[in-house]
């Protein structure tokens, strides 16, 4: 259970040394109370307080790192239910099953799936995550030359290994010992032996039992077994079941700082339809799944769902934004066309990117707006005629260029006649309203 | 310490919204978050309505129009084919061409059209103008009095126009869709200001205002969420509308569901990246609490309904 202030404040050494950089021990406790500082800050807490207020202080859902290295996933962390009170912390990881029952091919291909997943989307580097390896054949052998298959091919890629059979987790485990791996399926039945399988091979254990009181029951057991570090399943695969278990585990970490359920929860999406299982899988992003296993990896199912992922986490308070300058297009010269836009993350890698397929190298001059869309911008009063005059006088453009000309974006015509007011000496040329008419519009300028 | 489920339970609900004449449909009505039926009542699932328009779609792109050949380019064929053949429990008529920058049809031409649509179908018809705000008071009252007796749904009353429109839609028996942009002040103002003119506030339907995947999908999600929480949690009167998802509209003009594979080979497959653009953002609304979707093409329509079926 959380501990209020003062309940913290009797466990602090009470000096009020400001070591911790608050003036009282009083108020270093009521920030801990918020979760707004963190208890290695006061260099004199004792050993039994650092106990007790490590268990309180610690968040309602336990952070995990799945694999290690650069493509190292960081999951838990969450401290809200719903993305308007404040921004969700770790976006859920997507991962792709294979099955050692899949002929050779298959599991090849899939694992080079996994490995050309990667999509740039508002400059933000996106792939599928990991690769679980489920023990479908229940033989130990198969599951292990799958597994050596992956480590082989795509060592750096975080993996799951789906057994409930210790030998079985111990031929495929061996394989990424030490990387961050996940043993998923402790059950209640194998709980002592796949402890040991995944102590030794410093894995993650994910654990399954069918409802949450089972599952609160099994994750403590787990716990006493030495095992800090866990995913949890409460056995949902119907959708209806998947967003009752998500939301209750939740609401549980967060509402009640129940330890028992404070660990990322694992969804299993997997659909014989590989278009509908998206659907599914969405759940799990936008309803607290915080790794989603999928069954194939489609580069437009992956498009959206990373689209999703992305659109889920993002902050709510803070648009995405870019920094205001005048950026290089390619490799332009003092007569290449020069157009505006505002800083939304979105709006700019859309503008850029089309002007790159246009491939006529320009100058784009992306005005802060606070992250707005020209549209909203121009909506809110920031991106005005007069405010994009004085822009383009202060960037340093008119050095840059030898012409007089800037395009604007096709959905703010009506701005043209108060540019060109307040910018004397240059001619406002309107673009079209849709950035993918971009190139079109740019290769008949030049041509 | 035991497992205890924290569950939630509120004193506020959703008003259930009744359309059509011949065959009827309900959405709204739940007293809990979005298909939480683990903690209480979902009565009705959510209501799909397939989108039409009075002219041919010739801007929709290339996966979704050709789905529709042979039947859209009159609206009394395509309506019956999205009953009869498509299975449709609603249709969504926008009268699109009525727009000045478009074909600018007149309000007799929208009547009639609407009047064909209504006898053709027995399924309940939502009448949507083109979204122009002084073409739409125009428009909007005409068909709303043709419609009489139909209890349609009439769309969409906005603040520059709401007086006449929910004018029309009272007088004739309608429900109306009262739109705002993206702000829960603004849409529960605009409810306000609705209900204050002697609309029943159990006859609305809420449109935050939608947006695609991808293109501030973020926004309406949150705005969705935010506005059911007013309605279950803090029992606001005026927040406890259904909510539309105003879904094909805004998916099929993005460049995700365009941009063909040639071009962008790694975005996979153009028709199946825009099917299930089109369902996935309609998903995630209704997690977010729409209950009226309106939708263009059958296999997103399927798959959402299939999902639904799954969840409910
Ligand atoms: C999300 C959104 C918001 C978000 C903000 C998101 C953001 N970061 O900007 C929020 C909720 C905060 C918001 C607020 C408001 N919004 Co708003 N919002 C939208 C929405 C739904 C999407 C905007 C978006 O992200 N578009 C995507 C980006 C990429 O578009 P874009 O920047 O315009 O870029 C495109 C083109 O312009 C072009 N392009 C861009 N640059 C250039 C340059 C050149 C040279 C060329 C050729 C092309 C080009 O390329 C892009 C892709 O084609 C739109 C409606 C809609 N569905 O479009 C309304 C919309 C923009 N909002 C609107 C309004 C009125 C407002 C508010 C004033 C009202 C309110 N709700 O309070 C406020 C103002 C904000 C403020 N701070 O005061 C109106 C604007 C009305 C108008 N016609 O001017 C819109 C159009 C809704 C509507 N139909 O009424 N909004
Ligand atoms: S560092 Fe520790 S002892 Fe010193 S004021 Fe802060 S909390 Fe108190």
């Amino acid at each position: 259970m959380a501990l209020s202030g003062v309940e913290i404040f009797k466990l602090l050494p009470k000096t009020n040394c400001k070591k911790c950089g608050f003036p009282t021990c009083l108020a270093f406790a009521m920030k801990l109370a918020q979760r707004q500082a963190t208890l290695d800050a006061c260099p004199d807490v004792s050993e039994e307080a650092k106990k007790v207020l490590g268990e309180a202080s610690a968040p309602p859902v336990r952070p995990i790192t799945f694999g290690s290295g650069e493509k190292a996933v960081k999951m838990g962390e969450e401290t809200v239910l719903f993305r308007h009170e404040k921004k969700f912390v770790n976006p859920n990881a997507f991962v792709l099953e294979i099955r050692d029952t899949e002929e050779d091919a298959t599991v090849e291909a899939k694992i080079d799936a996994v490995l050309n997943s990667e999509i740039n989307r508002v400059g933000q580097l996106l792939r599928i995550d990991g690769i679980c390896i489920t023990n479908e054949s229940g033989d130990g052998g198969k599951l292990g030359a799958v597994a050596e298959k992956v480590a082989t091919k795509a060592p750096e890629v975080p993996v799951i290994v789906n057994t409930e059979s210790p030998e079985a987790a111990e031929a495929a485990l061996k394989h990424f010992t030490g990387k961050g791996a996940i043993l998923y399926g402790v059950t209640e039945g194998n709980a002592e032996k796949m402890a040991e399988v995944a102590k030794a091979h410093k894995a993650t254990v994910g654990v399954k039992a069918e409802g949450l009181e089972a599952l609160s029951a099994l994750t403590e057991k787990v716990k006493g077994l030495g095992v800090e570090d866990m995913v949890i399943d409460g056995g949902a695969r119907r959708a209806g079941e998947i967003l009752e278990q998500n939301t209750l585990i939740r609401r549980a970490a967060i509402k009640k700082s129940f330890k028992a359920l404070g660990y990322p929860v694992i969804n299993f999406a997997q659909r014989e339809d590989g278009m509908y299982e998206a659907l599914v899988a969405g759940l799990g992003v936008c309803k607290y799944g915080s790794i989603v296993v999928v069954s194939s990896a489609e580069k437009w199912k992956n498009l959206a769902l990373f689209t999703l992922r992305q659109n889920i986490y993002t902050d709510p308070q803070v648009p995405m934004q870019v920094e205001q300058k005048i950026y290089r297009i390619g490799e332009p010269t003092a007569d290449s066309p020069l157009i505006i836009t505002t800083n939304f993350s979105l709006t700019y890698f859309i503008v850029s990117g089309e002007i790159e397929n246009a491939k006529v190298p320009a100058w784009l001059a992306v005005m802060d707006c606070e992250g707005l869309s020209v549209l909203t911008a121009w909506a809110a009063g920031k991106f005005t005629g007069a405010k994009i005059a004085n822009f383009i006088k202060e960037s340093g453009i008119e050095e840059e260029v030898s012409h007089r000309e800037l395009i604007i974006p096709g959905y703010v015509a009506i701005l043209s006649g108060t540019i060109e007011e307040k910018l004397e000496g240059w001619k406002v040329t309107v673009g079209p309203r849709e950035a993918n008419a971009i190139p079109n519009f740019l290769k008949q300028k030049v041509a | 310490m035991g497992y205890e489920a924290v569950k939630e339970s509120f004193s506020g609900g959703v008003f259930p919204v009744r359309i059509g004449k011949e065959k009827e449909e309900v959405f709204g009505g739940e007293n809990t978050l979005p298909f939480h039926k683990f903690e209480g009542e979902v009565p009705n699932r959510p209501l799909i309505a397939y989108e039409i328009q009075d002219v041919a779609p010739e801007e929709w792109p290339e996966t979704v129009r050709t789905v529709y050949e042979g039947v859209s380019e009159d609206p009394v064929k395509w309506a019956r084919h999205c009953e009869e053949e498509l299975g449709a429990r609603a249709i969504a008529l926008r009268l699109v061409g009525t727009h000045p920058d478009g074909k600018d049809l007149t309000a007799e031409e929208a009547v009639k059209t609407v009047t064909s649509v209504l006898e053709a179908v027995k399924a309940p018809v939502i009448i949507l103008g083109s979204n122009h705000v002084e073409k739409d008071s125009e428009v909007l009252p005409r068909v709303a009095e043709a419609a009489k007796g139909y209890n349609c749904v009439i769309g969409k009353a906005q603040e520059a126009n709401y007086k006449t429109i929910a004018a029309a839609a009272m007088a004739n028996d309608h429900k109306l869709i009262a739109m705002s942009e993206l702000d829960i002040n603004l849409s529960k103002q605009l409810n306000i200001l609705l209900t204050q003119m002697g609309f029943a506030k159990e006859k609305l339907i809420t449109d935050p205002m939608c947006s695609a995947l991808g293109y501030g999908l973020e926004y309406t999600y949150s705005v969705m969420e935010r506005i059911r929480l007013a309605a279950l949690a803090q029992n606001d009167e005026v927040m406890q509308p259904p909510m539309l998802g105003d879904v094909g509209m805004y998916v099929w003009k993005i460049k995700e569901v365009q941009a063909p594979e040639e071009v962008l080979p790694e975005w996979g497959s153009v028709e199946e990246r825009g099917i299930l653009w089109e369902a996935l953002t309609a998903t995630s609304l209704m997690l977010a609490g729409a209950e009226l979707l309106i939708m263009r093409h059958p296999k997103a329509v399927e798959m959402v309904e299939k999902f639904v079926d799954e969840l409910i």
